[in-house]
């Protein structure tokens, strides 16, 4: 019988595998397809203070490997979130949740932060999404905004509070630090790329907002190689995402020195791949004489 | 499974399996050798083990479902957006189409000649060489009225140029959104119109196809991809 749990900032999760934010939405849809209890966690739907439309469409372009998503935050509002859609969740999962809380400024990261941290297990600070005018990314792509963030929303912050960073930066490994120095408890690497598709008959780019998150099998080893940098820099956990498809894939971020693992785009495309792939682990981790999957936890040096 | 060009770059697969009846409006993600995505394909007939979409070539993705061969596997997901709804108290409708909106309208003209609906159907194309459908549309309809662009085939025009000549209590549109806005300020009558946009799941979870209506914000995949005209803010 092998082991899959796994320990994530003192939470402990049955196995390592979460469904990421935004692909997944509050759940519900997702608990009409299969019984949500054999995930470790979910990471609900991008959450702001107030209620968001997000971005005009066309928001989806295909790409090799992968898609573009220019969504914008979408959301009903941090208070719908914790008076609905977390408990309505709740009824259907009784695993550890996941909040991810964005905001526009310091007092609205606190104040959402405020309003869903108590209804969830773990907060994962979202400080990089690329599809909001200065959201996020603004505050995630120097370290001393990174800082600036994580220290105003952990004094509010009842929860262990994990940090999504973004992977549009030069040196990911400085703005990780700097997130751990100011109180993070935990990373999560990685957030979309930025990037843009053209729409070659009409002559107009194919996102209406010209530029969205690249997300998908593409990007796994550029994420793969930000965990790894990470993990190795930094002592706080790191979970890992981006491209995640198959059980293999979350062994690989594993021994990159993930403690747990996001998977994102392929929920769109697979809605079961989720519990396909906590169905597939034990029998990769036989095949690869694993028996307790925290034991390779950053084996690589 | 057959998967045949019916006019020119719109093809008719046709795919057999565990199949349920699916619902006129409705529609299918179908995945697609080589793409990341699905594409979703409205059900253009449907019975119990057999589904039959019609779609237009546009890029990649319907080039490589072209493809298709007998014996091929296509792994589809089925039963998705919410389909057209037939008011009890309509006894006359009104269908509309453009281009290859009209596909999803041959599955609802079925189930309203069922329910012994008088029933008018518009369509409208670029040009006679687009058509499809035609034989199938007039086999099943009470009136039917063909308007064309370049004036190859019936009417040269809109097909909100052929409304005056309709008899309807009740209609039903899918097409490009000109014509559809166009057709929602020439009708009178309530009615439901069918919208598309780029999708990423197809189900509801990602946010992609989001529309803001009278009611809130939309999913198309999911709330839709079928709406009554009152909901609609264009």
């Amino acid at each position: 019988m092998v082991d899959l749990s796994v320990n994530l900032c003192g939470v402990t999760l049955q196995n390592p595998v979460i469904p990421a934010s935004g692909t997944f939405g509050f759940g519900a849809e997702m608990a009409e397809i299969y019984d949500l209890n054999v995930l470790g966690s979910i990471s609900v739907k991008g959450t702001t203070f107030e209620p968001r439309f997000g971005n005009p469409t066309p928001r989806i372009a295909e790409c090799p490997d992968g898609l573009l998503n220019s969504v914008g935050l979408q959301n009903p509002g941090a208070k719908v979130v914790a008076e609905e859609e977390i408990p309505n969740l709740r009824k259907h999962f009784h695993q550890p949740i996941i909040g991810n809380v964005c905001g526009f400024s310091l007092d609205d990261y606190r104040a959402c932060c405020e309003t869903v941290a108590t209804e969830v297990e773990i907060v994962e600070l979202n400080i990089s999404c690329p599809n909001v005018h200065n959201g996020g990314m603004a505050f995630g792509t120097t370290p001393d905004g990174a800082a600036s963030v994580v220290k105003a929303v952990r004094e509010v912050c009842p929860r262990p509070l994990i940090v999504k960073l973004s992977p549009n930066v030069g040196d990911i490994v400085s703005i990780a630090k700097a997130c751990e120095e100011a109180g993070a408890d935990g990373l999560t690497l990685i957030n979309t790329m930025l990037g843009m598709r053209i729409d070659i008959r009409r002559r107009k780019p194919v996102l209406a907002r010209k530029m969205g998150g690249f997300s998908g099998p593409a990007i796994f080893p550029v994420a793969l190689r930000m965990v790894y940098q990470v993990s190795k820099a930094c002592r706080i956990p790191v979970v890992g995402c981006g491209g995640v498809a198959s059980a293999e894939d979350v062994i690989e971020m594993m021994m990159a020195g993930a403690t747990a693992v996001q998977v994102g785009s392929e929920n769109l495309r697979n809605p079961f791949v989720c519990k396909q792939i906590v169905e597939n682990l034990p029998s990769v981790m036989n095949e690869l004489k694993i028996n307790k999957l925290s034991e390779i936890i950053g084996i690589i040096e | 499974m057959r998967n045949e060009e019916v006019a020119s770059k719109i093809f008719r697969l046709e795919l057999a399996g565990e199949i349920p009846q699916l619902a006129a409006g409705s529609f299918v993600e179908v995945s697609v050798g080589g793409m990341y995505l699905r594409r979703p394909i409205s059900v253009c007939e449907s019975v119990p083990g057999k589904v039959t979409l019609v779609y237009k070539v546009v890029g990649k993705g319907t080039t490589q479902m072209t493809k298709l061969v007998r014996n091929d596997v296509v792994n589809c997901l089925l039963q998705l957006g919410n389909g057209f709804q037939i008011p009890e108290s309509s006894r006359k409708a009104l269908l509309v189409g453009g281009g290859i909106g009209t596909a999803p309208l041959y599955q609802l003209a079925v189930e309203l000649r069922k329910k012994g609906v008088f029933t008018t159907f518009i369509a409208g194309f670029a040009n006679q060489s687009e058509i499809f459908y035609q034989k199938e549309f007039e086999n099943i309809c009470d009136k039917t009225y063909y308007a064309t662009m370049d004036g190859s085939f019936g009417h040269q025009g809109l097909v909100t140029e052929l409304l005056p000549e309709c008899d309807y209590d009740y209609f039903y549109a899918c097409g490009p959104t000109p014509m559809l806005k166009a057709v929602t300020a020439a009708i009178a009558t309530d009615g439901q119109l069918s919208l598309e946009e780029r999708m990423g799941c197809g189900f509801g979870i990602c946010m992609g196809c989001s529309l803001m209506t009278a009611h809130g914000a939309k999913r198309i995949c999911k709330d839709g991809p079928v709406f009554r005209k009152e909901e609609l803010v264009w």
